[in-house]
Parts: structure tokens; sequence; C-alpha cells
């Protein structure tokens, strides 16, 4: 039995809720156990502490937006485990790291020490997640757009916002989507929009060649590019293979897919808007928020997809996206996240 | 366009990544900065992949041709 110095009062309101008791700190004092420190209640309700089939024992999962961690995080991490944990790690499927077999009585101490190295826990529960990312740009050969970057964003503006249900944003560096944009609640994918110039141009083919798509046929004499736009995916490969600079990159941003998620009934995203900049790209995410906030009101747990295959929803979706990001950088026609069949 | 004369050859049509990378690159350690390096290489992943990567590291490809069958030849100019 826990008891506790103060009684807390827990308002309906869940985000005010967590405000509220982050500045309540609590003396846990536990029967028959001798507490090793200070529980602070607001980090428990945060998620990320995830109890273990042992007794007492919980999984403390720890924050790293994008999957990227400093050497002193980590070094961190390791005398933590070592002090509190069972002498091994495990990476979750969205790129944090958790530290396995933490006996509750030593929450306060645990992430105090984790603290001291900027090493923050991470969420679970109906709340905005730590943000998921390829490398992107920044070293991975196919990245268009930083990604390492916006993981960063949305950890700093939107992490652990409460919202109807779970809320995963992930951005893959280009269309190869490594990051499964197809499966996130928001799904950033680099894009660049290939414009072609002829003067410069020497028909060698190499564009044809490494076009994966079919999007670029060779004339039959000059060898010079014919586009077929509406098989291009974006991917950048001509623009970066072109020896002459030819092709370059007519627009360059962020494609997004929205309402995706994996689980006992997965749901492929519906793609909504293109080449977003990364400025919009933050517009989209509190748009999102905000309107999955609204929206999803009085229908108990539910995920952004479900709600957006309801009649009327997308459309709905589409002018506060629009009204965010301006309507022009909307996909034409309405695509709505679908279900995916498996088998039972 | 008068031809651009090569310092050094390698096939690697019959390579594939990390390879070809590979040899391409030991290939141009042997050479000066501004001298030319010509090399075979499959057309699809390979050529894209080689392109790419050539660029990516600031040599210059001079000249492409397309064999009959199926494979390039680049003239690779080498910088830094
Ligand atoms: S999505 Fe693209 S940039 Fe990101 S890891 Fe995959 S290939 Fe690289
Ligand atoms: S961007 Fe990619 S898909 Fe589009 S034409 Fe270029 S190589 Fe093909
Ligand atoms: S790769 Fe560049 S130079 Fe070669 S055909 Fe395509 S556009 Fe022209």
């Amino acid at each position: 039995m826990v008891t506790t110095k103060k009684k807390l009062k827990i308002s309906v309101d869940h985000n005010l809720e967590e405000r509220t008791i982050k500045r309540i700190e609590v003396n846990a004092e536990v029967s028959g156990k001798k507490p090793t420190g200070k529980i602070n209640f607001a980090e428990l309700r945060a998620g990320g502490f995830i109890k273990q089939r042992q007794k007492d024992k919980f999984t403390v999962r720890l924050k790293c937006p994008g999957g990227s961690l400093t050497l002193d995080r980590l070094k961190t991490i390791v005398a933590a485990t070592e002090k509190f944990g069972g002498g091994q790690l495990h990476l979750s499927t969205r790129q944090s790291m958790e530290i396995l077999h933490v006996d509750y009585h030593n929450f306060g101490p645990l992430v105090d020490m984790l603290k001291e190295s900027g090493q923050d826990v991470a969420s679970c529960g109906p709340r905005v997640r730590v943000p998921n990312a390829c490398g992107g740009c920044e070293y991975n050969p196919n990245g268009i757009t930083d990604t390492q970057k916006m993981a960063e964003v949305v950890d700093k503006k939107f992490f652990g916002l409460r919202t109807p249900h779970k809320f995963k944003v992930s951005f893959s560096g280009c269309p190869h989507d490594c990051i499964h944009g197809t499966s996130a609640d928001l799904g950033f994918i680099g894009g660049v929009w290939p414009v072609w110039e002829e003067t410069s141009c020497t028909g060698c083919t190499i564009c044809a060649s490494a076009c994966a798509e079919g999007a670029i046929e060779s004339h039959p004499e000059s060898g010079k590019p014919i586009f077929k736009a509406e098989k291009c995916l974006y991917c950048d490969d001509c623009v970066r293979a072109c020896p002459t600079n030819s092709w370059t990159a007519g627009k360059t941003g962020h494609s997004l897919r929205v309402g995706g998620h994996h689980g006992r009934h997965p749901v492929n995203s519906a793609m909504v808007a293109r080449f977003l900049t990364d400025e919009e790209a933050e517009a989209a995410i509190g748009a999102t928020i905000a309107w999955y906030q609204k929206a999803g009101e009085g229908k108990g747990r539910i995920r952004l997809g479900n709600l957006l295959m309801q009649e009327g929803q997308m459309e709905s979706y589409r002018e506060a996206l629009a009204d965010a990001i301006g309507p022009e950088k909307l996909v034409e026609g309405i695509e709505r996240p679908h279900k995916i069949t498996i088998g039972r | 366009m008068a031809e651009v004369v090569a310092d050094k050859f390698i096939d690697i049509a019959s390579e594939v990544c990390p390879m070809s990378f590979v040899l391409t690159k030991l290939a141009l350690d042997e050479l000066e900065d501004g001298q030319v390096l010509e090399l075979v290489c499959q057309g699809g992943d390979p050529v894209r992949n080689i392109s790419i990567q050539l660029k990516d590291e600031g040599h210059m490809i001079v000249s492409v041709k397309k064999e009959p069958d199926g494979n390039f030849r680049l003239k690779v100019r080498k910088s830094g």
C-alpha cells in the first residue's frame, strides 16, 4: 500500500491533470519497505514505466527521439542500469532504450540519476509519443529531409500531449520510408520534385537507368529523358545521378501521410499533403493534434486513423490542415486510411 | 568534343555494392587530382549508385557511354 502525505485532486482534463500533479513532489512511504527516495507521481503518470511479469519489476523506457543518443547519456544509462536494473538493456521497436528489471522503489533515484545527463523517461498510453526518425539527410545516402532535426522539434514541442489514443509521428528521409510512415499516425516522407533543363543535357541516359520507377524513358535518338510525371515517386535519384546537373530539385519537402497504425487491426495511412517545408510540417502536426483532440472528444480510446474513417471526418480534417499549411499543399482527391486485411 | 583520355581503367561490371564502390575508390586513390579513371559498370542500380557516390564525393563524370550490352562506360575526373 502506498500512502501519500497529500491528497491529490484529480481533474477531468487530462492535460491539466498532468500539469497540476507535476508540481507536487510526493514522499512515498511504502509499507514494509524503506523508500529509497522521492517518487514524483508526475513522472509515473507521463508513462514510460511498464510493469513486467516479475513481482515489483518494471521496464523503464527512455526517450531517444529519432533513435539518437549522445555518449554521455549512454554512459549514464549504463551506470544507472548497473545500479538499478538487471544488467540488460532492450531496444524497443520504436527506437527507445529500455532498462529492464527495475524495482519500483528505485524509480526516484533512477530518474534523478538519468536526468543529470539530460536523459528523460519516454511515455506510453494515450499521448504524443517519442518521435521516430531515420538518419535522413544528415548521413543517409538517400536522405532528402532533415529527419533528425524534425524529431527534435516534435520532442520539444509536442511530446507527452494528451490525445484520445496513442499518437505516433515518424520521419523518413525519402520514399524508401524505412520508418514506416504508412503505419504511423503521422508519417512524414522526404521527397523532391525533379525538374529537367534541356540545354545542359548530353543524352547520356543515366537518369533513365537510375529511375527505378520507370518515370524516365530515353528518347530513342537523342537519349534525352522523357518524363512520365504520374510514375514519379519523388525519390531524387535522377537529380543526384545526372552528371551534368540537368535534373534539379524543383520542390523539396515532406509528404504527409495520416492515420496509419499497426496492432491487432492495422491501418494503412492516407496521403494528404506534399512538399511541406519544415515549418509547415510543424504546423501540420500542431493542427492535427488539435483536430484529433477535438474530433475525438467523447469517443473513447480511438486511433486517429479509425476516426478519419468515419463519415465526414477526413473532409473536416483536411479543412483544418488547409487552414494551417494552405490548401495548395493538399493532395487532390480524398484518400482515406484503410484497414489492412490480415489472416487470423 | 575531343575524347577524354583515361589514365586508368577498371571493369566492375560483375561487382555489386559495396565492392563496386571500394574498387572505384581504390582506383581513384592511385590517381592524382585531375587525372581520369575509366570504368565499366552495369546499368540500373550500379550506375545509379556509382554516379551518385562519385558526385557526392566531388568527382566529375566527364563522359558517359552506354554499351550495346546495357553496361555503362564512365570517365571520371578525380577531384580531392
Ligand atoms: S527512408 Fe530513405 S533516408 Fe531514411 S533510412 Fe530509408 S533510405 Fe535512408
Ligand atoms: S525523382 Fe525518382 S521516381 Fe521521380 S523521375 Fe527521378 S528517379 Fe524517377
Ligand atoms: S542523366 Fe542528365 S545528362 Fe544524362 S540524359 Fe539524364 S538529364 Fe541528360
